[in-house]
């Protein structure tokens, strides 16, 4: 680190001298100015390194200017507030920012991952896929660690975030993306219609390369005529600007997403309540991408030195915040562009060079170098560099197009570079949303090409370089635009302005400068910096068949970091062009994916964090559960009671004694989830018979039914108890998670398939509150309530149904039971559910009534040996398979399922069939999922004949009880399994009948 | 992010608002002859997709607002909707004549036999 003075003494247009703003990185504490980045200010501070490269670890300092920066990610922010991979080239300084480098371990200057760099022969391309493969058990504990540890970006925040973030859906006329020279003009003209206009950039300030261009618009400097432009939309009543916003991503029928950073640059903004990102959703009728371009690297030997950065960021140290990015530097370039950083240098008071690999140029930028005495050296390229936590010197070879080798050089002392190798239209936005684009030889780049949606694109961004004729399309553009949403919009008369800028000289493709020495020894000529990925790298590939621009990607991860390739991509088809003989329209580009930039979770989650998440559904009597000392579990949306344990017992004997309160006197349980759809018309029974496999058009007015559903490959989807309220009205029961897909599949039956049926479907799950009242007490229990109806075995007997009142309470009662007990389903309007509720635990009181839970609910089936859809089922599973072939009806000629249920392959003997499982070990429980194998071994692979699917201890019995389904079942009652278990312990168990008690069904028929 | 419109009740949103429901047209044989569906033809029916490239026909339903289900013609390269109809209907003739390769043969016998939306 040099303590030379690096901040100019004059210049830096975003700079506010006046203000000075302390920061700390990596807890050093320094001091910048208002409007200084941390880059800018961290180099005015004569520090040049800013992070460790991912997998070799090399040091590493800035590059870019602002979004495609790769090398310098920190994290920024402390504690909860921290956020990682932020680029310090878009981080904008405030009083007491802290910033951390990252990626490097103990310290930036002393990097104990660097020795990477020493084996990086051993860590070449496609070296994950080599290096790890085996052997296979090392891959979680070792590999997996390692790699996690020294090659990770930045670290995750910890604890809750405490800041706010918001979403926001906008349509819009025109949305500009960009807000540079060409995005204004364009803006500027589609709002002269009266268009509805947004823009967004995302810098903090409009006006885009505007100060880095040369020429002029009227006599103005470039910037001067757009900031002029950019404070006419900012008064605008129907255009909106918005800064500090990245276009993240572009989609079909243009939809955009707009990530705004809002209070990050200022925390007094956050601590007024502002949000600290905001995500715009932007439905836009045109969009016109004037996203400018993006400069591309060279590929020289140990380009990625700290020191060593685009002449675009060079130019923009000087001119945007007067920090010098050295004392003695060397522009090295293949085009006339960069001859503006080497007098914006020279001018600053910077000794400069220039080193351009063309052999001749004739521009007007060359000619006025040369004549502001700038030592200018054609057909030249750096082959070395030295130094290496920062540049002390290069050396220079002559080169001509092609040449790969170095024949002479000579050695230039300079303390960084400032390299360009042409601009590439960034292309990012084009592409997300299937933009074809073109190879254009003059940019040795791609530019836009034909796109379906409404988009055009302007300026640098289309591959326009010249300010006059940037201006020129860009009005046309934003006019078209308005055009085509207003096609009677009048435009005031556009005066083309007076534009004069220096006439230039093609650029030269350079791809490779060749290097002293073997390049792949000791020299590294970076494509990729963030990823590590270098020339030699990407020609391996080629070597080792992975002729595919996209397999080369993947194998070299080459475009992958978070950059998405920014700089790299087009580079990086040049060396595989050369590698492989094709040229590069040839080859092809990789896809451009969104987002653009990273963005953060905060801002796609926007308000819909913690409450409200996820709604929460409650039934009617929810807070009574609650009360009542309730653990609860979701099914769904709905929170329900699991068990109540609320006197202190542990969960298990809360559940038993639950349990034995069914068996012995009476349980209530809330099954108000429960879904209720009611399906009501002159069809109604027709349209069950085809939805159910079995017949419901038989089923008597007050009667209730058990029916299964398949969808049409013949798998059960659902089941439940439909009741005939009216010869034309049935109200159906589904599982309480399957209430909305249920009710939505017989819509989309009744919709598309059978449309003749005069059939309503109505889904009135939260209108009813519904209890079970279940146990040998149980008509006592509805005895004490009052009913109005006779509700004797003989008058009310069980699967059938009543409606009439309990006491005061309107009442739908329904005699089934998921028990195997005497039972009695309570519906009541669900404004009235608490009130009958705590009537029924009221008269139930000294009948001993206990509430139970759903825990105790699924035991108390499977002891009966009554499935449920989603345990004994998995979506591959028939009717057939759990032994319910007796409610497949062989008489309706259709129903949802039928034809499939023929189908050879789900009659063959290997079907997994639906079997009760006791284990050998009463006491011992199998774990719910535990498969079963045909033979036991030492270690997996073992193969397996089938698993549990419910497995619980039962108190009823004093034993366990398990389902399961295993391969050709029933065939093998009495034949006794193995289940191999963690911990080297195999559970056997005996294959018996699934009803485990009351066998005969007699308990719920008295 | 497809921009859907509901032909039912007119309602016009992102495609989260809707449920995009597969193919269009896919005849289900048995609600016509149960008795005499093959194992091929129930296999066609239940597996069997057009994927077409360009112009295809699929189903939709208005999730968030009228429920209904209903027919959108989209090509699939330009993602562009050229007609949204109703879910007993067939597409306008215009599209079904420029339908191609599996969807050509499918409208053939609707075109002659002068059936459209």
């Amino acid at each position: 680190m040099s303590n030379k003075p690096y901040r100019l003494a004059q210049g830096g247009s975003h700079i506010d001298r006046t203000q000075r703003v302390h920061f700390t990185f990596d807890g050093k504490p320094l001091t910048g100015f208002a409007g200084d980045t941390l880059a800018s200010a961290v180099m005015a501070s004569g520090s040049r390194l800013f992070g460790r490269s991912f997998k070799y670890h090399r040091p590493r300092g800035i590059v870019g200017l602002g979004s495609e920066e790769m090398n310098a990610l920190v994290g920024v922010g402390d504690g909860a507030r921290h956020e990682p991979n932020l680029r310090a080239t878009q981080v904008e300084l405030f009083d007491g920012l802290h910033a951390v480098s990252q990626n490097r371990w103990p310290s930036l200057t002393f990097d104990v991952g660097a020795i990477n760099s020493r084996f990086s022969r051993f860590l070449p391309g496609g070296f994950y896929y080599k290096t790890f493969m085996w052997p296979q058990s090392f891959w979680k504990h070792v590999y997996e660690p390692l790699i996690r540890r020294s090659a990770g970006l930045g670290k995750a925040p910890e604890g809750r975030d405490p800041d706010s973030y918001e979403q926001i859906h906008v349509h819009c006329d025109v949305l500009v993306v960009g807000g540079g020279l060409a995005g204004l003009t364009a803006a500027k003209a589609a709002a002269a219609s009266g268009a509805k206009v947004l823009l967004a950039d995302e810098n903090p300030e409009l006006g885009g390369m505007g100060d880095l261009t040369a020429g002029s618009i009227n006599g103005a400097c470039v910037i001067d005529h757009a900031k002029v432009i950019a404070a006419e939309l900012l008064d605008a009543d129907n255009a909106h600007v918005l800064r500090r916003s990245t276009v993240v991503g572009h989609w079909h029928h243009n939809y955009l997403m707009i990530f705004e950073r809002v209070g990050d640059h200022d925390p007094a903004l956050l601590a007024s309540g502002a949000p600290r990102h905001r995500l715009w959703k932007v439905r836009a009728k045109q969009v016109i991408m004037a996203t400018g371009a993006i400069e591309r690297p060279i590929a020289f030997a140990n380009n990625d030195r700290p020191g060593i950065m685009l002449a675009s960021a060079a130019s923009a140290l000087v001119e945007r915040y007067g920090v010098a990015p050295g004392v003695n530097g060397i522009v090295f370039t293949n085009n006339d562009n960069a001859y503006l950083t080497a007098l914006s240098l020279k001018k600053a008071g910077i000794t400069v060079r220039v080193v351009d690999s063309r052999a001749r140029a004739d521009g007007t930028l060359i000619e006025r170098t040369k004549s502001e005495g700038i030592e200018v050296s054609m057909g030249s390229v750096i082959s070395a560099v030295e130094g290496s936590m920062g540049v002390t010197g290069v050396r220079v070879a002559a080169y001509r197009r092609g040449q790969g080798r170095v024949i002479t050089e000579r050695k230039i002392a300079c303390d960084f570079i400032a390299m360009s190798g042409g601009f590439n239209p960034a292309l990012h936005l084009w592409c997300h949303n299937g933009g074809k684009i073109k190879f254009d030889d003059g940019l040795q780049s791609f530019r836009p090409d034909q796109h379906h949606d409404a988009v055009m694109a302007v300026g640098a961004a289309n591959g326009t370089m010249d300010v006059a004729a940037t201006v020129g399309e860009a009005q046309m553009a934003g006019e078209a635009a308005a055009k085509a949403v207003f096609p009677k919009a009048r435009f005031p008369k556009f005066k083309s302005p007076e534009i004069k800028e220096p006439s230039r000289a093609p650029l030269e493709p350079l791809w490779f400068a060749p290097a002293t020495g073997k390049y792949n020894e000791g020299n590294k000529h970076f494509i990729d910096f963030q990823n590590d990925v270098t020339v030699a790298d990407l020609e391996l590939a080629q070597r080792e068949g992975y002729e595919s621009v996209e397999h080369t990607k993947r194998y070299t991860t080459f475009g992958m970091a978070t950059d998405q390739g920014k700089t790299s991509n087009i580079n990086g088809l040049g060396v595989v062009s050369e590698a492989t003989g094709k040229s590069i329209p040839e080859i092809g580009v990789t896809t451009f994916r969104p987002p653009y930039s990273p963005f953060s979770f905060g801002s796609i989650a926007g308000v819909l964090t913690k409450d409200l998440f996820l709604p929460v559904r409650c039934t009617p009597a929810y807070q009574w559960h609650v009360d009542r000392g309730a653990t609860f579990e979701p099914v769904g949306q709905w929170r329900r009671a699991y068990t109540y344990t609320g006197n202190g017992e542990d969960r298990q004997a809360s559940i038993n004694r639950e349990i034995l309160a069914v068996r012995h006197k009476v349980g209530l349980l809330d099954a108000s989830t429960l879904g209720k759809i009611e399906i009501k018309g002159p069809d109604a029974a027709e349209f069950l018979d085809r939805i159910y496999t079995n017949t419901f058009s038989t089923l008597k007015v007050g009667k209730c039914r058990y029916g299964l559903m398949m969808n049409e490959l013949g798998f059960l989807t659902d089941d439940g108890v439909t009741v005939r309220l009216a010869e034309d009205h049935f109200l159906m029961h589904t599982t309480s998670g399957g209430a909305d897909r249920i009710a939505a599949w017989l819509e989309e039956w009744l919709q598309t398939e059978w449309t003749q049926y005069k059939v309503f479907v109505t889904p009135v799950t939260e209108q009813w509150a519904q209890f079970a009242i279940a146990g040998p007490r149980a008509r006592n229990v509805l005895a004490k309530l009052a009913p109005d109806f006779d509700i004797s075995h003989e008058a009310f007997p069980h699967m059938s149904f009543r409606e009439g009142k309990l006491g005061a309470y309107p009442v739908r009662v329904f005699r089934i039971s998921f028990s195997g007990e005497q039972s009695y389903e309570v519906a009541t309007p669900a404004n009235l559910g608490r009130g009958l509720w705590d009537a029924i635990m009221d008269v139930g009181q000294e009948l001993g009534i206990e509430p139970y839970g759903t825990e105790a609910l699924h035991v108390l089936r499977a002891e009966k040996g009554f499935i449920v859809v989603g345990d004994e089922t998995d979506g591959t599973t028939t009717p057939i398979d759990v032994g319910l072939d007796g409610l497949v009806s062989k008489k309706k000629p259709d129903f949802i399922g039928k034809r499939s249920l023929e189908q050879s392959y789900l009659k063959g003997p290997y079907r997994k069939q639906l079997v009760g499982l006791l284990t050998e070990e009463a006491s011992e429980v199998l774990p719910d999922g535990a498969y079963a194998v045909r033979v036991v071994k030492d270690k997996p692979p073992m193969e397996m004949i089938g698993q549990v699917t419910s497995s619980y201890y039962s108190p009823t019995l004093e034993r366990s009880i398990a389902m399961a389904l295993i391969e050709n079942g029933r065939a093998r009652m009495g034949e006794t399994l193995s289940f191999p278990v963690e911990g080297n312990k195999v559970i056997r168990a005996k294959i018996v009948d699934p009803v485990f008690y009351d066998k005969e069904g007699v308990r719920q028929n008295v | 992010m497809l921009l859907v419109h509901c032909p039912v009740c007119g309602a016009e949103g992102d495609e989260t608002d809707f449920h995009g429901g597969g193919q269009a047209h896919v005849r289900r044989p048995a609600t016509h002859d149960p008795a005499n569906v093959g194992d091929a033809a129930q296999g066609e029916y239940l597996f069997m997709r057009h994927n077409a490239r360009g112009l295809h026909f699929e189903r939709w339903r208005c999730d968030r607002s009228c429920g209904k289900w209903f027919h959108a013609a989209r090509d699939t390269v330009t993602m562009e909707f050229k007609a949204f109809y109703g879910i007993t209907e067939l597409p306008p003739r215009a599209l079904m004549e420029a339908a191609t390769g599996e969807w050509a043969a499918y409208f053939k016998d609707k075109l002659a036999a002068g059936k459209s939306s």
